[in-house]
């Protein structure tokens, strides 16, 4: 690029920055309090809609101007919905408040904006350093992180450009444009960034083989066809920081020299789609994409296609297969899309996390991000821990941290006095860990040592009440699902592995079960086209590695030891602490299934149960008088009184 | 799949022919059009299948094919109030199975179904993005965290009552006025 052009690009940038400085300021300065809050999914989901609402009519009602700035999401998702108060002239910094519901939001309006007390009750934290409230930064949760990714989310309001751009935004786009491509993919294979999609192939090698490719129309696509369940950082960052990703895919297309890209996002994520679409076009106003993007020599057309829900087309051939308007089967590769892609164009496809990723290292350095993580994988890596543990959310740590850290000082643990079991790890490709691996550092090659795999990043942390051997048969029955149909081992393979953990989980298992399932699904693995019946048997095989005595339980005992499975156990009531005239279990059972006994006290019909176990939930902790066994013969026998009749 | 259209739908399926001509003749746009077609039907029916195929000049065999594949698209038309039950791995391990089971028993249908006064439906999906509130239900388009059986009934007597009361002020209104 020349000089003059360089100072054109400049000049262009510098006015779009001076606006959104400009606003930022405003905002900042205006003197009136701020509320901010998080109107994610998962915040939307608890009820952010209902707390903004709430906070609109309470203003409205004691007369108080302030200002409302919807941002995104913390990834703080068991404190949603979270909502941040900067009330200067109360002398308080800006406070964090965590589970805001309409009620609260009233009362803090009320309380704290009208009349100064910030009722330290409620307070979660504060998001400065200060002498009266704990700093969040001094919590495991919040300073144990490294956000490189989602450093922004939950700051700015995704649906806002100029919020992006006061905050740095755009500004490595403008760096990047005046670099030539070849310094750019330098810069970043310098950086070691592997793919966050879960193979962990180096980016700077992709895209140097896609600009070498003799094409000249290429195509970039941005893959956030999230389709593991249980895993949805992708989605939080298109509905908290869009822009960062357009940004990257921007710089991406820029140094592989592609002018057209397509964000593939699942239709499933109808708020990701919304905001997504909008961030296009406006950055597409302020000539950061289309045609000359600030007056450069460099055009760029970015399309978003709604993915129609389907796990396959997370790889890259399906994908493109389903871009073109077929069912989404993978093919044979080579040729790698990046030869021959979508319409046969060199494509480069990265995940949604690899180009967050890109805004960053351009603009500190490819060295400052060797410094975070390990030798052989730079970097962060975001987990969306889930399951059996007290804060679960959304968290971004350097890789080479422990899951003992991750699972017990960031998140807090497993709630309820229950013992750590096992974490699933990367979804239904991943596999199961047990105790063992807390101590593992993780990263790609870690875990795939450990027979899981980083995957999506989805983790699942279960205690002593989950089975194993019920888990494996849950993910098999969505590979099963899933699986395109295209190889027959993939197809055929999965449904008896499922129609096999079937029977284990009914209490049917035979001798020589677990060998099959072994024989089967190292088949299944050997047999298989792609990545989804590569890993499909995942589960299955780390869960029998690591948890052989709980499939064996099942086989020749006909029991299940965590309790879990529902042909396998009965429940009943322990009579010695049964209290005489208490009638929640019996309200509660769905079935009726519940009795009264000569005694006034409970039993358990056994022919009308179903095993929800709502009974249990609801018995009071005083008298904790429900049990459940395995196998359902040891259920002690407790007489059912003849029926009465009704006209008595 | 389903059999005759109601006005409505009739009058939908015509507003969507209309539409198609805004789509290029490609077939890559297939998706995108069967995608529009759902949001202005809320499902596919074999007449609409047609008129894409027609449109896009491919069997309808193949457009069939195409939407089976994905689970984004409906072959029966949902209820008025659709219930889908997230079946997540998060969801699943605190007892989602257990949540769907309630609603099939309590409105008689399994999942896919629509009850035959077209009043519920139930779904599965697989993760609505609110792990931290497992399990949870989507009905109408509220979520609904920490679910629980009782809590099933409690949300399905809710529908009846407000759909008595809605019923009775009619009454009330018609014999009023």
């Amino acid at each position: 690029m020349n000089p003059a052009g360089n100072e054109k690009i400049d000049q262009r940038f510098n006015a779009i920055y001076k606006e959104a400085e400009k606003r930022r300021n405003e905002f900042r300065d205006a003197p009136v309090p701020k509320i901010h809050i998080g109107m994610a999914t998962c915040g939307i989901a608890s009820g952010a809609l209902e707390t903004k609402k709430a906070f609109e009519e309470a203003l409205d009602e004691y007369n108080i101007e302030a200002r409302i700035h919807t941002v995104g999401c913390l990834g703080h998702c068991y404190a949603e919905p979270v909502v941040v108060i900067d009330h200067p002239d109360s002398g308080f910094p800006p406070i964090f408040y965590h589970e805001v519901n309409a009620g609260k939001a009233k009362m803090l309006t009320k309380l704290f904006l009208k009349e100064g007390d910030p009722r330290f009750e409620h307070v979660y934290g504060a998001m400065e350093e200060n002498d009266l409230i704990p700093w969040v930064m001094e919590f495991a949760r919040f300073n144990r992180e490294k956000r490189v990714v989602m450093e922004k989310c939950g700051y700015i309001d995704p649906e806002d450009i100029y919020d992006y751009i006061a905050a740095g935004g755009y500004s490595t786009l403008v760096k990047a444009l005046k670099l030539s491509p070849d310094e750019i993919i330098k810069e970043v294979q310098n950086s070691g960034l592997r793919g966050r999609g879960g193979a962990g192939f180096p980016t700077g090698r992709k895209w140097e083989l896609a600009k070498n490719t003799g094409e000249q129309e290429k195509i970039v696509i941005c893959n956030a066809d999230e389709g593991d369940p249980g895993a949805y950082m992708d989605r939080t960052i298109l509905e908290s920081n869009p822009h960062q990703v357009i940004e990257g895919m921007a710089i991406c297309a820029y140094a592989v020299g592609a002018k057209k890209a397509i964000i593939y996002v699942r239709a499933e994520y109808p708020l990701a789609v919304t905001i997504v679409t909008k961030a296009i076009r406006q950055a597409r106003e302020l000539g950061l994409l289309g045609e000359s993007v600030l007056g450069s020599s460099f055009d760029l057309e970015i399309d978003v296609f709604r993915g129609s829900g389907a796990f396959v087309c997370g790889e890259e051939t399906a994908l493109i297969r389903s871009i073109e308007g077929y069912r989404g089967m993978p093919r044979h590769r080579p040729p790698y899309p990046v030869q021959k892609g979508l319409w046969n164009k060199p494509t480069v496809i990265n995940n949604v996390k690899t180009l967050a990723s890109v805004p960053p290292i351009l603009d500190h350095g490819a060295d400052w991000y060797r410094e975070i993580g390990t030798q052989n994988t730079p970097g962060t890596a975001i987990f969306s821990v889930v399951g059996n543990v007290v804060h679960a959310g959304l968290v971004e740590i350097p890789m080479g941290v422990s899951l003992r850290t991750l699972i017990f000082d960031i998140c807090g643990g497993i709630p309820n006095n229950k013992k750590f079991k096992a974490v699933q790890i990367g979804g239904p490709s991943g596999g199961c860990l047990n105790e063992d691996f807390l101590d593992t550092p993780i990263d790609f090659d870690s875990l795939t040592e450990a027979g899981a795999m980083m995957g999506s990043g989805g983790m699942v942390v279960m205690d002593e009440d989950t089975c194993m051997v019920e888990v494996s048969r849950y993910f098999l029955d969505f590979t099963q699902n899933e699986s395109c149909g295209k190889c027959t081992f993939c197809r055929i393979g999965t449904y008896h592995l499922l129609k096999i953990l079937e029977r284990l989980t009914r209490g049917e298992g035979e001798d020589g079960d677990i060998e099959l399932l072994e024989t089967l699904s190292k088949d299944i693995k050997a047999g298989s086209l792609c990545g989804l019946g590569k890993t499909a048997p995942n589960p299955v095989l780390t869960s029998i590695k690591y948890f052989r005595e709980e499939y064996e339980a099942h086989i020749y005992e006909k029991r299940c030891p965590a309790l879990m499975c529902r042909p396998m156990i009965a429940f009943y009531f322990d009579l010695d602490l049964c209290a005489r005239g208490c009638d929640a279990c019996a309200t509660a059972c769905p079935v009726e299934a519940v009795f009264t006994t000569s005694n006034r006290k409970k039993g358990v019909d056994q022919e009308l149960c179903v095993k929800c176990g709502e009974c249990m939930v609801v018995c009071p902790p005083e008298y904790d008088a429900v049990r459940k066994v395995s196998p359902p013969h040891l259920v002690p026998h407790i007489e059912k009184p003849p029926e009465k009749k009704k006209e008595d | 799949m389903n059999d005759e259209l109601t006005p409505e739908e009739k009058e939908a399926l015509k507003d969507v022919a209309s539409k198609l001509g805004s789509f290029e003749k490609q077939r890559g746009n297939l998706i995108p059009i069967l995608q529009m077609v759902q949001e202005k039907l809320s499902y596919l029916p074999t007449q609409a299948i047609k008129v894409v195929s027609e449109h896009l000049e491919i069997f309808e065999s193949e457009v069939y094919g195409v939407a089976t594949f994905y689970n984004q698209f409906r072959f029966h038309p949902p209820g008025k109030h659709p219930i889908k039950v997230c079946l997540g791995t998060a969801c699943h391990v605190r007892g989602g199975g257990i949540i769907l089971e309630n609603f099939e028993r309590k409105l008689g249908i399994h999942y896919g179904q629509t009850t035959p006064d077209r009043e519920f439906s139930i779904e599965k999906v697989a993760c609505v993005g609110c792990c931290a509130l497992a399990p949870v239900a989507i009905i109408d388009e509220t979520v609904h965290g920490h679910m629980a059986p009782s809590k099933v009934e409690g949300l399905l007597m809710r529908i009846e009552i407000e759909k008595e009361m809605e019923e009775r002020a009619r009454i009330k209104d018609e014999s009023c006025g």
